[in-house]
């Protein structure tokens, strides 16, 4: 018995085509939109500076820092280069941390969760709780127990971060098709089997989404956490902070800047991985993230 | 096994002297034993439902849509316990090719085809060299590595064929499973499945809402009535294997799709 695979060419083509087309679009769209995306950017915030500040809000122009300036006294100085960097190593080191807790304590919650309609809903109140929970409120209880350093930095940092982890596992793991499940249980798969070869590679996906937006939280909660919890090593946070109360505008957005540039570079490592994981099979991941 | 509408024991021993005599014995592997099936919902899908597919044997069904004819597979693998009767059929050996190709989306095709061989425990070495051969058995060599997005709507039922093909079936169940692709490589997919048919000799169950291709590929079309699903008339189609496309342009096979459709219809009043 032969077959040749001519009815299919042309869908291979088609398939080829599209993937010659999204590598020609790379030099559009990844490097091109971009950097006019960033000149738009530098050209508002020198807008604000020189022009809107004052003409529109009667406002110090000083109050929004010129972007070069920032550059030349925040990055170009050896003293609060050193400052920061060191800072936004405590920092990376805190939002990872909570990344870490938050992805094995929130992909095991999930996974409870998915087996049991019962169980995804006694969890769910408490999950939403989590994620509208206001930290300020409960900085001083989080402090008396935790203590005002590293490990209440920490626990605010999975707060925040760990929702979007439970909700796109949990998604992700109740997204196989019911015919994909028929076929495991046409083989009496057991309960383990099923959750290690259906529910969590059809959930990968959505797992890495939700990873990449825990990210970014993470990032947010550990700055935020500097702030209130000021014990211990310096981040990023509580070196801005300072800046600020010292009205060093200048060093006070170069501190902001590079705390961004953290939220964005977790941000894209996590879509960089998902997309090296999933990109090959996924139909709808996207290079860009 | 044996079949509800006969006195058991006379025919069971029938085909033992049969199995004895005939030098390809034609032993049972499917039988529905006295099966009907209403949804807890109340929809009366199959009403009481006796018949049996013999090795060798390339049973379809035909009937309108939404009759039960996908029911009756799925209660024939056992995915769905029937309201009464029973099914005998040697799961183990189960092949069960849906409507969709249903591969799991992260896997290659060798790693899809594999799939049924892991779930049942056969060993990797095995399960390897199985695969392969069902892989080169749907022409799908040369595609081992790719992904289901990869491939077309005929190469992903190959693969989904493949899949069933390790399992060594002695009984293939088919639900609509070229429904979704084109007109010509519907026909080639027929020609290939025939062939397979014809080298593996496994019972086959088939259910499609296309006459003439029941016709081509059978050696028995069962014709279902219209929800509750009934079996309302069997013809044998005497066409020998291998059968050529011009079949369907032959005046006996226009003939007995007449026939066919004729008891559709009837069904339907």
């Amino acid at each position: 018995m032969s077959v040749q695979g001519i009815a299919v060419a042309g869908s291979d083509d088609a398939a080829q085509d599209l993937a010659a087309q999204h590598r020609k679009g790379i030099g559009w769209s990844g490097i091109v939109a971009p950097i006019i995306g960033f000149a738009v950017f530098v050209g508002l915030w020198y807008l604000m500076h020189y022009w809107a500040l004052e003409a529109l809000w009667d406002k110090p122009s000083f109050l929004i820092t010129a972007p070069h300036r920032v550059v030349e006294d925040s990055y170009l100085e050896a003293i609060p280069r050193e400052q920061m960097l060191r800072g936004l190593g405590w920092t990376t080191f805190v939002a990872l941390t909570g990344l870490g807790i938050s992805i094995v304590l929130g992909m095991f919650l999930a996974i409870v969760m998915a087996q049991a309609t019962w169980l995804e809903r006694s969890f769910w109140p408490y999950l939403i709780a989590a994620q509208a929970v206001p930290i300020l409120a409960i900085v001083p209880i989080i402090g008396t127990i935790f203590g005002y350093g590293f490990s209440s930095r920490i626990l605010v940092c999975v707060i925040i971060s760990i929702f979007p982890i439970v909700s796109n596992t949990l998604f992700g793991l109740l997204s196989a098709d019911r015919s994909q499940h028929d076929l495991f249980t046409l083989h009496d798969a057991s309960r383990r089997t099923r959750l290690v070869k259906l529910q969590l590679p059809a959930a990968l996906p959505a797992i890495f989404t939700g990873f990449r937006i825990a990210a970014g939280l993470s990032v947010i909660g550990a700055v935020v956490g500097e702030l209130f919890f000021r014990r211990g090593s310096k981040g990023i946070g509580i070196v801005m902070d300072q800046y600020r109360q010292r009205t060093q505008y200048p060093l006070t957005y170069g501190a902001l800047v590079l705390s961004s540039l953290l939220g964005i570079a977790v941000f894209m490592f996590f879509g960089w991985l998902g997309h090296a994981i999933v990109g090959r099979w996924h139909e709808s991941t996207r290079k860009s993230s | 096994m044996s079949d509800v509408s006969t006195p058991p024991s006379g025919e069971s021993l029938r085909e033992q002297i049969e199995a004895a005599r005939d030098p390809k014995p034609r032993n049972m592997v499917l039988v529905f034993n006295g099966v009907s099936m209403t949804f807890p919902d109340g929809t009366h899908a199959l009403d009481t439902t006796d018949f049996a597919v013999n090795s060798g044997e390339f049973v379809t069904v035909v009937g309108p849509s939404g009759c039960g004819k996908s029911t009756l597979l799925r209660i024939a693998s056992g995915l769905t316990p029937p309201t009464t009767g029973n099914v005998v059929v040697d799961r183990s050996s189960l092949g069960y090719v849906f409507q969709d190709a249903t591969l799991l989306q992260w896997r290659t095709v060798r790693r899809n085809v594999e799939l049924f061989a892991e779930l049942e425990g056969i060993p990797k070495a095995e399960r390897t060299r199985r695969a392969a051969e069902s892989i080169d058995l749907v022409g799908l060599t040369g595609s081992e590595n790719k992904y289901p997005k990869q491939l077309s709507g005929g190469m992903r039922m190959r693969a989904s064929l493949a899949r069933s093909l390790v399992l060594e079936p002695n009984v293939f169940l088919f639900d609509e499973p070229f429904g979704a692709v084109d007109e010509i490589t519907r026909e080639r997919l027929n020609d290939e499945l025939i062939s397979l048919f014809q080298r593996l000799g496994f019972g086959a169950l088939f259910i499609t809402h296309s006459i003439s291709e029941a016709i081509f590929l059978s050696t028995r079309v069962l014709v279902m009535s219209a929800r509750p699903g009934r079996l309302v008339a069997s013809f044998d189609v005497p066409f020998a294997y291998p059968r050529p496309p011009e079949l369907r342009f032959d005046p006996a096979f226009a003939e007995l799709a007449g026939q066919v459709s004729h008891a559709l219809r009837g069904a339907h009043a």
